[in-house]
């Protein structure tokens, strides 16, 4: 590859001078502006920014995918290691033409963010990938099909024959994303474009993915353009940094120097917005963007002097377990699937104005146990009890006015804050909503109370004249937020409530949450499958597998002197933007169902007949599911 | 899948007979039957009536029993295969409708065929260059393709083709040929024939077609897996049709339901106006008559055709959608 001569290795991607731009409604919107940058072979290649910053846009443009209304100049220089000839300038080359066909796939492969949209669901994973071997090669189908369950072997299935004619939907997201990256790695290109890679996935699957990405690219000598906006990842497998902002390149440069050394104010800020491990309890986060809020206007009585009993919200024994639907297509007699209980024997209780982070990877169960608490799901069985001071109340038999009481001493934040808005109401409306039902106060009473609750969320007032779908992400968010609080709920549950924005703005919101929560003693429940925001938020937290509560302890001793090996884990596999604390992609990159096999006999009851399950007390609030009979100091060795 | 088939198949029954009780009923509502409406029509042209004949038919149909005891009677004839006696043709049910039956199912087939030929293209072509000129004037003559009644472009057409053409479109052949046996010259007849009726009668379903068809392929454009697939180097034609026109195609599928039924009464307005010897004038002017057995046994063949025609796009959409087919709805 040292062919030039001049002792360097040439770059295989080189982006000079690359300008996008897209007709939006009769206007021009520039998405990037004059970006340089390279991507050298057998590296890996980060590309970092936020939403909106463009690095998707680059990322397409390189394959030649930009969508047809989008205006590009500059140079995408494409130097293939594998022939002799001078770069081919991938802007140069006809539309979707013979010869940029012929680079996608066989030369350059893309994966995405999505992997449950990235495949067709009505064609097998094995039609999809031998596809690209069509296309490329001239092998014979049987040929074909046993370089696609080698590559599948490769991405780590165990049975490549059967995963050939599965579809889609049948895999997990997980995977899913190891087929993707089957199908974009089948013809041995020498650049891999990964646009987001794992930002879908869990922390412990996203920890198996970069490790599978890391093998694969080591093996193959191939080059990755990883598109991200979580520095954790760059941390862990990128060799080069780009910095891209709004359009821009901010930074560029070998990923020590990026780290050790960031010069540019915006890549400064980025570092200061993602929460990380180890910050102290006073910590605050620095948004890139500070809001102005104003929450005395919400500091009225309702809020003062509260008091009662320490615990707020007691939770015992919580189970549920869905029905399976009966399958009609399936043919009797073939082997019908356990219903496994979503939500199994959970009690926690939750003290007063504190912050209780409840972390788990998706499916353990941790969304039932909020919809219950909610009263959207009827559990099987147990109780929740909930006391603010004015009067216990039990809340899963709760019926008419003690069910309206309750719902406006408990409340919830959403995930998703685009479709927990009716678009179809302005944002004054859907304050005013749960003021309406409740009968609060005269209507000038409630416009006060409007006013009051759009500022403590720092916007201002001509807002509650708009609709939900003129706001940013963060912005909805926010006004998610002040809906919750209409009614001075003394207890919320937020259920992942950042994991839908952009890092630039999750720091907005931990804030926002974390000053309510101090200035008008507020109780939170925490949901988070994001152990650093957890980490920053909560006081205490539980974790939550298959189900069960397995572990629960005051944050610092969750996150320093973990005792289950699932929190274990569930820490090994958070990436740190940090690259003195590298992943240990050895423990990191099993799944939570096959290195349970490696659990020490305490933390498992599956085999001979132990006398069950229950949290053994470490001392301290610390409390860890083991078996009955097992010793607590060996617990905790 | 089998059991599937079955279980579908078991809920038929009960439906069709509930369906066959509504139309008996309605069938019942107005008052009087065949024979009163037949009377005052004789009457009313003056000419004698012979009561005893009259009354001695009545009897021989039932006309004299309790309405519980005539439904059983029809509906038991149905599942033998007797459709029962046409008063107005003279004629049992099953000889009155069989030579129309074809004619209609050969009109409504290359009806369909022509919907498809020219959906399909401009469908595609339309959602490909959304928003260009070619994607406006297609778009425009669409909405006139589905705005226009069908009776009024089948006056138009009739008027311009027998001025321009010289073909003289009433029916679906030259007159000597109806009632005569098949052959050559009949079939020749009725092919030049038969490309009117089809267009008049095609149009509005065209246009409809290429609107939905433009709708579900727009939605699937801009999916990721349309990305994926041009990321792996395929033709952007063939990546057209195989990934988003396939997924768009369901509910073409889920057409095959309503396209059963319209086969055997679709157009009955257009073929009055074309004067075809299609089944649809022949079940309105049923209705009107109080003509009970054939227009009951008609309604009761669309019923039929209906609940087959659905279960066929049912088990057609479980066959070419594996969600639906290993899902069982219940995953994400």
């Amino acid at each position: 590859m040292d062919s030039n001569g001049i002792g360097r290795p040439r770059d295989l991607l080189r982006i000079e001078g690359l300008h996008v731009s897209f007709a939006l409604m009769g206007a021009r919107i520039t998405a990037v502006r004059g970006a340089s940058l390279r991507v050298l072979p057998g590296k890996v290649t980060a590309l970092v920014g936020e939403s909106g910053s463009g690095k998707s846009v680059i990322s397409l443009a390189a394959m030649g995918l930009q969508a047809p209304s989008a205006r590009v100049s500059g140079k995408i220089l494409f130097d293939d290691p594998l022939s002799d000839k001078a770069p081919i300038d991938i802007l140069s080359l006809p539309h979707d033409g013979q010869k940029i066909r012929s680079i996608r796939g066989g030369r350059m492969g893309m994966i995405f963010q999505e992997p449950m949209t990235s495949f067709s669901p009505l064609h097998t994973i094995g039609d999809q990938i031998s596809e690209t071997l069509r296309i490329h090669t001239g092998l014979t189908g049987a040929e074909m099909r046993e370089r696609c369950e080698d590559m599948l072997s490769r991405v780590g299935f165990h049975n490549p024959r059967k995963v050939y004619d599965m579809y889609s939907f049948e895999l997990s997201g997980g995977m899913r994303q190891r087929a993707m990256i089957a199908m974009a790695l089948v013809c041995g290109p020498a650049l891999l474009i990964a646009d987001e890679p794992t930002t879908a996935l869990d922390v412990t699957i996203q920890a198996q993915i970069l490790k599978l990405l890391k093998d694969l690219q080591l093996q193959m000598d191939m080059a990755v353009l990883l598109v991200t906006h979580d520095l954790g990842v760059v941390a862990n497998i990128a060799d080069e940094v780009v910095v891209i902002y709004q359009g821009e390149i901010m930074e560029a440069g070998p990923v020590e120097t990026i780290f050790h050394r960031p010069a540019h104010p915006y890549l400064k800020g980025l570092m200061a917005a993602i929460p990380h491990f180890g910050m102290q309890r006073g910590d605050r986060l620095k948004p890139l963007r500070e809001i102005e809020v104003n929450q005395e206007s919400l500091l009225s009585k309702k809020y003062q002097a509260r008091t009662g009993p320490d615990i707020i919200l007691s939770v015992r024994d919580l189970s549920k377990t869905f029905a399976i639907r009966k399958d009609n297509w399936q043919m009797p007699g073939k082997a019908k699937e356990k219903a496994r209980p979503a939500v199994d024997g959970v009690s926690f209780d939750i003290r007063r104005g504190e912050c209780l982070g409840l972390v788990g990877e998706s499916g353990c169960g941790k969304t039932t146990v909020s919809k219950i608490l909610m009263r959207a799901i009827e559990p099987d069985t147990g109780s929740v009890l909930f006391d603010d001071g004015r009067g216990p109340i039990d809340v899963l038999k709760a019926k008419g006015a003690e069910l309206q009481a309750l719902r406006t001493r408990m409340q919830m934040v959403f995930q998703d804050p685009l479709s927990s808005l009716s678009p179809r109401m302005t944002i004054g409306e859907i304050l005013r909503e749960p003021l309406d039902i409740h009968d609060y106060g005269d209507v000038a009473k409630r416009k006060m109370a409007i006013k009051a609750l759009i500022r403590a969320i720092g916007l201002d007032e001509a807002s509650l004249k708009r609709y939900p779908h003129s706001f940013s992400g963060g912005q909805r968010q926010r006004i998610g937020i002040a809906r919750a609080l209409a009614l001075g709920p003394s207890m919320i549950i937020c259920d992942e409530p950042v994991s839908a924005l952009d890092v630039s703005v999750q720091a907005q919101i931990l804030n926002l949450l974390k000053d309510l929560q101090k200035d008008l003693g507020l109780t939170y429940l925490f949901i988070s499958h994001n152990l650093s925001v957890v980490d920053y938020m909560a006081d205490r937290v539980a974790v939550m597998w298959a189900g069960r509560i397995v572990e629960i302890a005051p944050r610092e001793i969750i996150m320093t002197a973990p005792v289950h090996p699932y929190t274990r884990a569930l820490l090994d596999a958070v990436p740190f933007p940090d690259l003195e604390r590298p992943l240990n992609f050895e423990t990191a990159g099993k799944t939570s169902a096959v290195s349970r096999e490696s659990w020490a006999r305490a933390f498992r009851d599956d085999d001979d007949g132990g006398d069950g399950m229950a949290p053994a007390d470490l001392g301290g609030g610390h409390f860890v599911l083991a078996r009955r009979n097992a010793d607590v100091r060996e617990l905790s060795s | 899948m089998i059991r599937y088939i079955l279980g579908r198949i078991a809920v038929m029954v009960p439906t069709l007979l509930l369906i066959s009780m509504l139309v008996f009923v309605i069938i019942e509502l107005p008052p009087g039957d065949y024979f009163e409406s037949y009377i005052s029509e004789l009457r009313a042209m003056g000419e004698a009536t012979d009561m005893a004949e009259i009354e001695e038919l009545r009897e021989r149909y039932g006309f004299d029993k309790p309405p519980v005891l005539r439904y059983v009677h029809w509906v038991g004839g149905m599942l033998v295969g007797d459709f029962g006696y046409s008063f107005e043709y003279r004629l049992p049910v099953s000889d009155v409708v069989g030579d129309r039956l074809w004619l209609t199912v050969l009109v409504s087939f290359v009806t369909i065929i022509f919907t498809w030929l020219i959906a399909f293209p401009i469908g595609i072509y339309s959602a490909t260059h959304q928003y260009s000129w070619g994607d406006y004037g297609l778009t425009f003559a669409g909405l006139i393709g589905i705005a226009v009644p069908n009776f009024m472009l089948a006056l138009v057409v009739m008027y311009f083709a027998n001025i321009w053409f010289g073909v003289s479109i009433g029916g679906l052949m030259d007159r000597e040929y109806m009632g005569a046996a098949m052959s050559w010259e009949k079939f020749r007849s009725i092919l030049s024939h038969i490309w009117i009726p089809v267009i008049i009668i095609g149009t509005a379903g065209t246009a409809g077609m290429v609107r939905r068809l433009r709708a579900n392929l727009l939605d699937e454009l801009n999916k990721q897996y349309v990305v994926t697939a041009r990321s792996k180097g395929l033709h952007p034609m063939r990546v057209l049709l195989k990934y988003p026109l396939r997924m768009s195609l369901n509910f073409f599928i889920s057409d095959i339901g309503s396209i059963l039924p319209s086969i055997i009464s679709g157009a009955e307005v257009t073929a009055i106006v074309l004067s075809l010897e299609t089944t649809g004038p022949m079940l309105i002017k049923a209705l009107q008559t109080q003509d009970m057995y054939l227009a009951g046994s008609f309604l009761m063949f669309l019923a039929f055709l209906t609940v087959v025609g659905v279960l066929v796009s049912d088990i057609a959409l479980a066959i070419l959608d594996p969600r639906i087919r290993l899902g069982g709805g219940s995953r994400k």
